[in-house]
């Protein structure tokens, strides 16, 4: 089983080296002169004011936690299809119930807007 | 899903390969598959531009090389000597390292797919036309997706460009976001098929007789939509999106840093349908012909009929048809369908594909359950009737989904008009409001 | 032998990624050594055969978790400098602490009989992984014999949701 494995890594090998490769030699290919106002942030021709890297909306975290939940249900999932057949109805009602404990979580995140996008 | 040793499925002895053939053979598969990947990914932009040149009745790149055929070639090196570009306050160890992250685990997904039936080659034995094999099949591919987020995150924060954060962000929050809903669509897969290797899934259509498109047929809508979202193609290019983002995270690069991001984005394309055809469409399977249903079950075992190079070839055909056919789909939709709002992404992957990939689970397992009850074996049948099952389940989601927007379409739309025009003719002191089925 | 060159490599991967995590002074820096870590992990799950506990430590840990983590330090805008916010007591007592406690646990992992790497190509858990699929050789277990904690994980992620939930919706 570990063979399998073995073409990956020279997949890998081959593929950082490629993106690597790539980036070096159009870093020695191309001219580089920089000027200060080439060099600033583009943004459509209008002198950037203010900080990028502004603070953002908490939105984002909590679709993230939402992802990591429905994520791992996703992962508990995956075995359980697997071998649905041979689990049976046990499995599938067990099933049922953990599904039906993380819907109730959704409902919940659903009906406090934490889905609703202004 | 035929658990091994069955005894239905005659088996076939061949000579298996030595550790030796195996590492050779393996090395050659990867070189051979890495190349053709780069080469059809170059040829791919070629394609796109043909293409959208078609559909905007334009002539399209038609001047390096006869036709334009050289136009990839040209681009290419193109890029490599343009001048590079490092943003003043970019965090330039994350700046370069960004595009390298997109580039590197795009290239590499394409390993697992099974792209021709096993190949004997005389005197060395039969080579099993995948890279790896690997026991995990298609969770390779979804590790390395979830991956594909990191690069994109870190080249709209590193550059250092309130467009390309904003691209950033919202990449990764759409991707995450589908990521749950292209999981939950596998899942019916997985369920019918009783493994995850993609060999596996491509002998467990080929044994069923039926392609998983139809009695999985909802599983494969929403498979094909969270894959558009996933490698953030149009209706889902919110984080490119050019009327408002600029070019979104990839605005302040240049050379072949950007080169690695157009690869990465292409190369993405280029795998998610070579898994939609594996996964929905049977892989390399030829339909109806029995010849070609075997399946490399253990070095030096074939089960199924027995493996020829003439049918390596003929599968490869087949394969490369079925991604082809997705690959067109890709950019026709590019070319016709107008950019969702953010704010519709984030409800349709949300509050609409997940809760619909959950109810479909649970109906196509009570389904397999109440078959398996009845004693009905894995086949042809069985499928017609989870085929039927998914025809029903499929029309009510459409049909709730739709609100008579397309399906029944006009009609309904001109009984509504006619309703409102009927109510407009007569004299009304006060402004009517518009009524809310126009609107929407 | 080769399981063994192999397992050196990906653990000192491993641990060369935890010190660049902790040394790192640019959290995305530390982050990106911790996913390092985590792929050093993946690694050698394979090495001992188990394939799916590795492809879940990425798709999980990796692909899921650290982009929380991601998002959380984008949130506080901490990715450029770094500032001391603990004061030196207060580092001194946590450091303390958590030496004791990675001390305790190498104690044990000592003290009990380790894991064997098995040796060659071939792993005593590969026959089972070719007959029911690297994936299906969790399910029986997992769904058979601890269902009851399985059951307990959806609470904990029920948790986990409706947390999220309740402390962000107080300021949006």
């Amino acid at each position: 089983m570990l063979e399998a494995y073995a073409p990956i890594l020279v997949l890998l090998a081959i593929s950082v080296l490629n993106a690597v490769g790539m980036v070096v030699a159009s870093h020695f290919l191309g001219p580089i002169r920089p000027t200060p106002v080439k060099r600033s942030p583009y943004e459509s021709g209008i002198t950037p004011l203010g900080d990028t890297r502004e603070r953002f909306s908490v939105k984002f975290y909590m679709v993230a936690i939402l992802f990591i939940v429905f994520d791992l249900e996703t992962v508990f999932l995956i075995p359980w299809a697997v071998s649905f057949r041979t689990l049976g109805l046990f499995g599938f009602v067990e099933m049922l119930i953990f599904i039906a404990v993380l819907v109730v979580g959704f409902v919940y995140a659903w009906k406090k807007g934490a889905l609703q996008w202004e | 899903m035929i658990q091994f040793p069955a005894t239905n499925v005659p088996l076939h002895q061949v000579q298996p390969l030595s550790n030796t053939a195996f590492l050779i053979a393996s090395v050659i598969k990867v070189v051979v598959v890495f190349t053709g990947v780069m080469v059809v990914v170059a040829y791919l932009t070629l394609l796109e531009r043909w293409i959208s040149a078609w559909i905007q009745d334009r002539l399209g790149p038609n001047r390096v090389g006869p036709r334009g055929i050289l136009q990839p070639l040209a681009d290419g090196l193109k890029n490599l000597v343009k001048e590079e570009m490092y943003p003043a306050k970019a965090a330039n160890i994350y700046y370069i390292l960004a595009p390298m992250l997109t580039g590197i685990p795009a290239l590499m997904t394409f390993a697992v797919i099974p792209f021709a039936s096993p190949l004997p080659i005389p005197g060395v034995g039969v080579v099993n036309m995948v890279v790896a094999d690997l026991p995990i099949g298609i969770l390779y591919i979804l590790a390395l997706t979830s991956l594909g987020v990191y690069g994109i995150v870190m080249a709209g924060w590193a550059s250092n460009n309130k467009y390309a954060f904003l691209g950033g962000l919202r990449a990764s929050a759409q991707m995450v976001s589908y990521e749950v809903a292209l999981g939950m669509s596998l899942i019916p897969v997985f369920m019918l098929a009783g493994n995850v290797t993609l060999t596996q899934v491509v002998w467990a259509q080929q044994t069923m007789h039926l392609w998983y498109a139809l009695p999985l047929g909802l599983a494969f809508f929403l498979f094909v939509v969270s894959a558009f979202a996933e490698t953030n193609r149009l209706p889902f290019d919110l984080p490119e999106a050019e009327s408002e983002l600029i070019t979104g995270y990839h605005t302040e690069y240049s050379s072949m840093k950007f080169s690695l991001f157009f690869i990465g984005e292409y190369s993405n394309m280029l795998t998610a349908s070579a898994v939609m055809a594996t996964l929905f469409l049977g892989g390399w399977d030829i339909p109806i012909w029995q010849g070609d249903n075997m399946i490399m079950i253990a070095p030096g075992v074939v089960a199924g009929a027995e493996p020829a190079w003439w049918k390596t070839l003929l599968t490869f055909g087949a394969f490369a048809t079925k991604t082809g056919f997705f690959i067109l789909l890709y950019m026709w939709v590019r070319w016709t369908v107008p950019r969702f709002r953010y704010d519709q992404v984030m409800h349709l992957g949300w509050k609409v594909m997940l809760p619909t990939a959950l109810v479909f689970i649970v109906v196509t397992g009570t389904t397999i359950l109440v078959l398996d009850a009845l004693g009905i074996p894995y086949g042809l049948g069985f499928g017609l009737i989870l085929t039927v099952v998914n025809a029903v389940v499929a029309a009510i989601f459409f049909m709730v989904i739709d609100r008579d927007r397309v399906i029944s379409g006009a009609s309904a739309h001109d009984r509504r008009r006619r309703r409102v025009d009927a109510r407009l003719a007569m004299p009304v002191a006060v402004e009517e409001p518009e009524p809310a089925g126009i609107r929407d | 032998m080769i399981r063994e060159i192999l397992w050196w490599i990906f653990a000192a991967e491993a641990v060369l990624g935890a010190l660049g995590m902790v040394l790192s002074r640019n959290p995305v820096g530390s982050l990106l050594s911790l996913v390092v870590t985590f792929f050093g992990l993946a690694a050698i799950y394979v090495l001992l055969g188990a394939f799916f506990i590795s492809a879940i430590q990425v798709i999980v840990y990796a692909g899921a978790i650290m982009v929380l983590f991601l998002f959380v330090i984008m949130l506080l805008n901490l990715g450029h400098d770094y500032h001391a916010d603990l004061r030196r007591g207060v580092w001194l007592v946590l450091g303390g602490l958590a030496s004791g406690l990675i001390g305790f646990v190498l104690y044990r992992a000592v003290r009990t009989p380790s894991l064997e790497l098995p040796s060659g190509l071939t792993s005593p858990l590969d026959e089972l992984v070719q007959r029911q699929g690297a994936v299906g050789v969790i399910a029986a277990p997992l769904f058979r014999d601890f269902s009851v904690a399985f059951e307990v994980t959806s609470v904990l992620l029920l948790v986990a949701a409706i947390g999220a939930v309740v402390l962000a919706k107080r300021r949006v």
